[in-house]
């Protein structure tokens, strides 16, 4: 079983749903970075939920299956085709071999996942397949896919097509993009006024936005409370003594331009953050394209739970609708 | 300094040794990751020490926060009751200073310097009170570095150099980070060295660039076909200038599959090394020399 690469898209990889354990080394954990989507798509053609999908931002690539298979697309509003006809997203479809599966161009969201039953089936590294580019590790060749390529593709059950998932089981981010923030690690840098200003102003994600890290742009600048930095930080007061970074913190080099770290994210590195969108909201900030108006709403570590909660029912209900 | 603790998100507990750099702060933050580690804590799923601070990410669905935080909290008495002693390794790394090739990278990002007239190795050495690239050089190979966190990217070793506070070289990352930085550049912002492991964005000034490989996810390199990253927290780094022909001659030998890095086994008390550091690190890098 294979999948030819016709076209590439903009960036498309392979990833499952991680590679947990080495973040100690500079090793992220990678991954899709709507994990839910990937979950779904893999759910729909009836795989596994950690098997390995491809992940396309902003373009679809094109793709010549060498036999019978049955995907799912799920995540952005990318229209699908198959051999040139419209088919819908988030549903079991039936592909034949020697069939080309393409994209429209986008309409909502930046990420669509792509499940193949069976998966595909690259070799794990570190216990993944997923593509962590800048270690040239794991996925298809380290790198991301490229015209020509010959993916492998897992035996698998094959589920039956036409399954779908309801509309009020997609979660997509909403407009503005609302991301909780639970306030701290060094929180207690900036100035009581600059505190409330990051969450007063609405901000817009920038053009540099990938699987490491989505930028902010458009509040205004945090100031800091005064200090003499302490040695080895650096001179900004926006410098720490490098430290490790936790998924999805927020980073403000300079005080200027927020930046959240996501799945492919570096483990450390000497800015100061000022808190971490909950582990609920990550999906959501895969979906963000650049220039939506964003909104920081502060949230406790008790809403933080709740909300952690509310997306594992959630999650059990797609389950229960597509099992 | 008592350690402070705080919450990254819902999934991430962070503490914090001391807010400045020292290898007492190195010591406890490493001794308390290490006690977390053995206390073997339900719902920890990765424990990440760095260079004052470490990090613990953790299932809150297996552990409440706030019985976390009082789990960890528990250990740092005893942390900082422990020896500060640890059986680590000395390895020598080949560097070829003011090389072409980050200093290509160098001009490239000029507009984003401090100083764009001049390079990254004369700022560094005017700032630091050097007269001269040279004497900057020779300071910088001149004394052994400890490894006080892995991370950044994969496998990038943050180095604390071994001599007093006063002796430490200090300089500020860019004023904006580069896109670009040659793969294996030894670089330095704060009062950290890393070698870069692999090429991409950065920050850090340019002093040279090493022809050992320190990651590799093939794991084809011979002294990294057991696990594809080099470097270790605690690990002691010294660097040993090469010239343009000592550089060809190792990245040859490493392309050969015949490059072996001298490492030896020492042990390091840090008070040892405090009674008399100069003396204490010409015993160190007595290791590599064979006696």
């Amino acid at each position: 079983m294979a999948i030819k690469v016709l076209h590439h898209g903009l960036s498309t990889t392979v990833q499952d749903l991680g590679r947990p354990g080495y973040f100690h080394l500079g090793i992220p954990v990678g991954g899709a970075m709507d994990r839910y989507a990937m979950r779904a798509a893999n759910r729909l053609v009836g795989n596994d939920e950690g098997a390995a999908g491809l992940e396309a931002v902003f373009m679809g690539p094109k793709l010549e299956f060498l036999d019978d298979a049955l995907i799912a697309v799920t995540g952005a509003d990318l229209p699908v085709r198959i051999d040139g006809e419209l088919r819908p997203g988030w549903t079991a479809l039936k592909v034949r071999a020697g069939q080309t599966v393409s994209f429209d161009f986008l309409k909502s969201g930046a990420r669509i996942c792509i499940a193949v039953s069976g998966g595909i089936d690259v070799p794990e590294a570190l216990g993944s397949r997923s593509t962590y580019v800048i270690g040239a590790l794991g996925g298809y060749k380290g790198r991301a896919i490229a015209a020509g390529d010959e993916l492998p593709v897992g035996a698998g059950p094959m589920a039956s097509e036409g399954k779908s998932v309801a509309e009020e089981l997609r979660r997509q981010p909403g407009m503005p993009a609302e991301l909780r923030v639970l306030p701290g690690l060094y929180w207690d840098r900036l100035t009581e006024a600059a505190k409330s200003n990051f969450f007063a102003d609405q901000w817009k994600v920038a053009p540099e936005a990938d699987r490491m890290g989505y930028r902010f742009r458009g509040g205004r600048k945090l100031e800091f409370v005064e200090r003499k930095q302490p040695f080895g930080a650096g001179s900004d007061p926006s410098n720490i003594v490098d430290s490790c970074y936790p998924y999805g913190s927020i980073q403000v080099p300079g005080g200027t331009e927020p930046i959240i770290l996501h799945r492919d994210a570096v483990s450390g590195g000497g800015y100061f953050m000022l808190g971490t969108v909950i582990s609920a909201d990550m999906d959501l900030i895969a979906q963000l394209q650049p220039h939506t108006p964003t909104q920081f709403v502060e949230v406790t570590m008790d809403q933080a739970l709740a909300a952690r909660a509310d997306r594992q029912t959630l999650l059990s209900r797609l389950r229960a609708a597509l099992s | 300094m008592p350690a402070r603790f705080t919450f990254g998100g819902d999934e991430h507990l962070f503490v914090e040794c001391s807010d400045e750099m020292s290898l007492e702060a190195f010591f406890k933050s490493l001794s308390m990751a290490k006690g977390v580690r053995e206390s073997a804590i339900r719902g920890i799923t990765e424990i990440c020490p760095a260079n004052a601070s470490f990090q613990i990410k953790f299932d809150p669905d297996l552990i409440k926060p706030d019985d976390l935080l009082r789990e960890v909290k528990a250990i740092e008495g005893a942390a900082e009751k422990a020896e500060p002693v640890m059986t680590t390794r000395i390895v020598e790394i080949p560097v070829f200073y003011n090389d072409p090739w980050t200093h290509e990278t160098l001009m490239r990002f000029r507009e984003r310097h401090q100083e764009p007239t001049g390079t990254d190795l004369d700022y560094a050495a005017r700032i630091n009170g050097y007269d001269a690239v040279k004497d900057f050089i020779s300071a910088h190979a001149g004394s052994p570095w400890f490894v006080s966190m892995v991370g950044f990217v994969a496998g990038l070793p943050f180095m604390y150099q071994m001599v007093e506070r006063q002796r430490q070289i200090e300089v500020p990352k860019y004023l904006r980070p580069r896109t670009d930085t040659p793969r294996l550049t030894v670089g330095h912002g704060g009062c950290f060295g890393c070698i870069y492991s692999v090429r991409g964005a950065g920050g850090y000034q340019m002093f040279g660039i090493t022809p050992m490989p320190i990651f590799d996810p093939t794991q084809s390199t011979s002294y990294l076909r057991d696990f594809m990253v080099f470097f270790r927290p605690g690990d002691i780094v010294k660097f040993r200038p090469i010239d343009r022909d000592g550089y060809d001659q190792a990245v040859e030998d490493v392309d050969k599959g015949r490059f072996a890095p001298p490492i030896y086994e020492v042990s390091f008390d840090l008070r040892q090394y405090q009674a008399d550091i100069d003396g204490y690190n010409a015993k160190l890098e007595g290791a590599l020399h064979g006696h």
